[in-house]
């Protein structure tokens, strides 16, 4: 019965039949292609699964922000910290896990820490060996974040550019902090030579598989997650502030209370994305911090589509997928092509790849 | 080496006709017992050379110590100096003289460190002020008991003035240790005019071991007035860093404050353009070197000003016109293809120049500075670029406020359907307005490619300050833009010394972040009464 009203429409259905199709290759034909013998045509090189991996991490991280952009109007340019927030808050439980296996086998304190003769934990460090209490942070304090920082500006009515500057001073501010040794999480090198998480050896293959089916659901909820939040009747008012902000608000509704809550959202899935992201690529550093990143997350929406939430995760993975194979192919090329890229969906493909699949089928329509 | 021999010889002809200082015997029989064998007796008939104060001592002890003084057969001694040999007693060449005939002088370490400070001594007595000075610091290092009574001695002599205050600071720091409380209390009084940091230690560990109550008052009251002006001469330093800074920031951010503030437009590439404008300075550098005269090299920065204007703003004007027109009303994908073209730009310089930083020399007239207060040093570059940010700030709201350009661009930026409607090219006043904002940067570039490195990378780093000056200070308001910059250029260096470059810098971006807040629209908002732009 739930089936049959969600395929309701010809479009549900179409959705329903893409998001099974699509989980069927993450879910099943990725690791059976992988389970092949080494030797044969279809095999799936064991390398190939923490990048994809990857890529499936960063599609959630360019869902968060195509709810926010999409269908709030709310570019966030700092997009890209509350996913390393959430990568350092695994981190941090990752580092914790290592116990004395580290360089110098200290118990209580992580390697960078005694090699800066630290004698005791920092206070905010405590719990991070439980993996319950990490898995907390990891909504909690990209959460906490964006919700202050919303507040703050939602509440003020900054918005549009303002608001896209503001968020970028965030993260920039961030990976300053971040890259001090003072502040505890491992300044510039960041934090890295994990070796397990809960229990499982981070680099044995199976875990890797693990890392990588876990991003194909967390991708997989998101995605059913903001589908249903846009249905909603805020996902109504959402839209709607989007087009005309103070025509929403002379109705009566609160346009802050809308954002902050999208905006909110959206930083705790960034957050959860890059906890799933640090174990699978082992390192994370203040780097991810950088403003450069989060505009780059905007272009993979902008590429997929905004306000569609599936064009943005095919701008992840197509986006990302060009990126691996031209930096390694030609890496000179690489800016080159992600400067036009920016420039001509913006100026020729405003709708994104999902706005062209929806003018040819028009235009399939139109014929027949 | 030989030179500076030669040098001194020519002033001991000099000297010679006055009557003698000392004893002509006892000048000849010091200078044949330096051919002794012993090195003690080496030692003591130099010291006597030296106590006798001759002009010549100081030429022959020099001799001595660089092994140019030779013994003939008959124990008489010779000096060679540029080839020849010269009597040391008469100080005129020898004639006919063998090297085989001579035996050098031996010298050993302790002998070499003796005569240095031996010369020293003589020194102090020199004619040429600048030598003075320059034996006044080595007795000063020597800091043998003795070099106080030797510079007492000279300060009583002294007639040049520098000398003598440099005389009096460096006795009056040796004085401080001296056994008598007099002198302790005189060399305190003399000190109070300092403003070294040296002289506050030395003070303070005076302070701690003093036993009598009245000098240890005394050097109280006088370490206080040196932390005084010390704190005084570091606020001024401070002050100086800070509009520094704040020029530079308001370089970076003016082009942008036209761009953003007159015509809406997010220009993310503004940090390139700053970036070509380096580069460009870096171009005509390189074809002064070339092709011009190397005496008008200094020219290369002169030139290169409105090369860097006229190339940056063609390519703002080709950006504008190719690009950006097409995305008017659309703020947020201006930003997005704007960075766009920044990433394609700078690809673009590490292509043609490569990666690496190039370096762009500064011409002679800034290089160097004036020291103002003790220890505060102004260099003429970052004092050439705070006046050179006001003259272009002046001059862009010059053109603003009097030309018809500038009236026509107001127009547009107030009204744009009004502004063609009255016969106004808007689209061609739209690029002109863009091309104008590229070409500061540019001419910005110039300017930063004196006090850093040029690098491709060169835009990033100003390119969020930038925004956070414009954002602070209002858009659309020069004024704003000028205030913006200052502020947060002194107020980043006065957080400095507290709180380090880096937490600094977080402190002001969560500043601006709580200002805007308070004033979403900046410093200097431009009043309007329209729901939203």
């Amino acid at each position: 019965m739930i089936l049959s009203r969600l395929a309701s429409s010809q479009s549900d259905r179409r959705f329903w039949l893409g998001f099974i199709a699509s989980a069927l290759v993450l879910c099943l034909l990725v690791p059976l292609l992988n389970a092949l013998p080494e030797g044969s045509a279809l095999h799936l090189p064991n390398y190939m699964i923490p990048l994809l991996g990857k890529y499936l991490c960063y599609a959630v991280l360019a869902l968060a922000l195509d709810l926010v952009w999409g269908y709030c109007g709310v570019l966030s340019l700092g997009h890209s910290a509350f996913f390393a927030l959430g990568g350092y808050v695994m981190g941090m439980h990752l580092m914790r896990a290592i116990g004395t296996r580290g360089v110098y086998g200290n118990a209580e304190l992580p390697d960078f820490m005694v090699f800066l003769n630290w004698k005791s934990l920092p206070w905010y460090w405590f719990g991070f060996d439980q993996f319950w209490f990490a898995a907390v942070m990891v909504v909690l304090v990209p959460g906490a974040l964006a919700f202050v920082f919303g507040w703050l500006a939602f509440r003020s009515r900054i918005t549009g550019v303002y608001l896209s500057i503001i968020t970028q001073a965030m993260t920039y501010a961030l990976m300053l902090a971040f890259f001090r040794n003072e502040m505890g999480f491992g300044g510039n090198n960041g934090l890295t030579d994990f070796k397990d998480l809960l229990g499982f050896d981070l680099s044995q293959g199976s875990t890797k598989m693990g890392l990588y089916l876990a991003s194909a659901i967390l991708l997989g909820g998101s995605l059913l997650l903001l589908r249903h939040v846009v249905a909603t009747k805020l996902g109504r008012v959402m839209m709607a502030l989007r087009d005309a902000e103070s025509r929403v608000r002379f109705l009566g509704y609160s346009t802050t209370h809308a954002k902050l809550f999208a905006f909110t959202l959206s930083a705790m899935l960034a957050g959860v994305a890059g906890a799933l992201y640090v174990p699978q690529v082992g390192i994370i550093n203040p780097s991810e911090f950088s403003p450069a990143n989060s505009i780059e997350v905007a272009i993979w929406v902008a590429v997929g589509g905004r306000g569609t939430l599936v064009g943005a995760i095919l701008g992840a993975l197509s986006v990302n997928a060009a990126k691996t194979w031209l930096t390694g192919a030609a890496p000179e090329v690489w800016l080159f092509f992600l400067g036009a890229l920016f420039i001509l969906v913006t100026l020729l493909l405003p709708k994104g790849l999902m706005g062209l699949k929806k003018r040819f089928s028009k235009a399939e329509e139109g014929h027949v | 080496m030989k030179f500076v021999l030669a040098l001194m010889l020519c002033l001991f002809a000099a000297l010679l006709p006055q009557p003698g200082w000392a004893d002509e015997d006892a000048f000849a029989t010091a200078l044949r017992s330096l051919n002794a064998d012993s090195y003690a007796e080496k030692i003591s008939a130099a010291q006597t050379l030296a106590a006798l104060g001759d002009p010549r001592s100081s030429v022959v002890l020099t001799a001595l110590g660089d092994g140019m003084l030779y013994a003939r057969a008959d124990g008489s001694l010779l000096m060679e100096a540029g080839g020849s040999y010269i009597d040391p007693i008469s100080g005129k060449a020898v004639p006919g003289v063998a090297a085989s005939d001579l035996t050098a002088l031996t010298v050993n370490n302790r002998l070499r460190g003796i005569l240095r400070g031996l010369q020293a001594t003589l020194d102090i007595s020199s004619p040429d002020p600048a030598a003075r000075l320059k034996a006044i610091q080595a007795v000063t290092a020597l800091a043998s008991p003795e070099s106080a009574e030797l510079l007492h001695k000279a300060l009583d002599h002294e007639s040049d003035p520098g000398v003598k205050k440099a005389l009096q600071s460096t006795l009056a720091g040796l004085d401080l240790v001296s056994p008598d409380k007099d002198r302790r209390l005189a060399a305190v009084a003399t000190l109070a005019s300092s403003t070294d940091r040296g002289v506050q230690a030395q003070l303070q560990s005076l302070i701690a071991a003093e036993p009598d109550p009245q000098v240890k008052a005394a050097a109280q009251k006088v370490l206080s007035s040196i932390d005084d002006k010390l704190a005084a001469i570091g606020f001024a330093a401070n002050l100086f860093q800070g509009l520094s800074l704040g020029s530079v920031l308001l370089l970076a951010a003016i082009g942008l404050a036209i761009t953003f503030g007159v015509m809406g437009v997010i220009n993310m590439a503004h940090g390139e353009m700053i970036m070509l404008g380096s580069y460009t300075a870096y171009v005509v550098q390189e074809a002064f070197r070339a092709w011009m005269p190397p005496a008008w090299i200094d020219l290369y920065l002169i030139v290169a000003l409105p090369v860097a204007f006229l190339f940056t703003a063609l390519v703002g004007i080709i950006l504008e016109r190719g690009i950006i027109r097409f995305l008017y009303g659309r703020p947020l994908e201006t930003l997005l293809a704007t960075f766009g073209i920044s990433l394609i730009l700078q690809q673009a310089v590490r292509s043609v120049f490569g990666a690496p930083n190039k370096e762009v020399a500064n011409p002679g007239f800034m290089t160097g500075g004036f020291e103002l207060m003790g220890g505060f040093t102004v260099t003429w570059n970052r004092l050439i670029i705070i006046v050179f940010c006001l003259v272009v700030l002046g001059a862009l709201a010059a053109l603003l406020r009097w030309s018809a350009f500038g009236l026509q661009m107001r127009a547009v930026a107030q009204n744009r359907p009004m502004a063609a409607a009255m016969g106004i090219r808007t689209g061609r006043i739209d690029a002109f307005t863009f091309g104008l904002g590229s070409g500061i940067a540019g001419i910005a570039g110039v300017a930063l490619s004196q006090i850093g490195n040029v690098s491709p990378n060169l835009g990033q780093g100003y390119i969020v300050d930038s925004f956070m000056v414009v954002v602070f200070g209002g858009v659309g308001s020069l004024w704003g833009t000028l205030v913006g910059a200052m502020s947060l250029g002194v107020v980043n260096k006065f957080l400095e010394p507290y709180a380090g470059a880096m937490l600094g810098k977080i402190l002001m971006l969560v500043f601006i972040i709580l200002f805007i807040q308070k004033r979403p629209r900046g410093l200097f908002a431009l009043k309007g009464r329209s729901v939203e732009n």
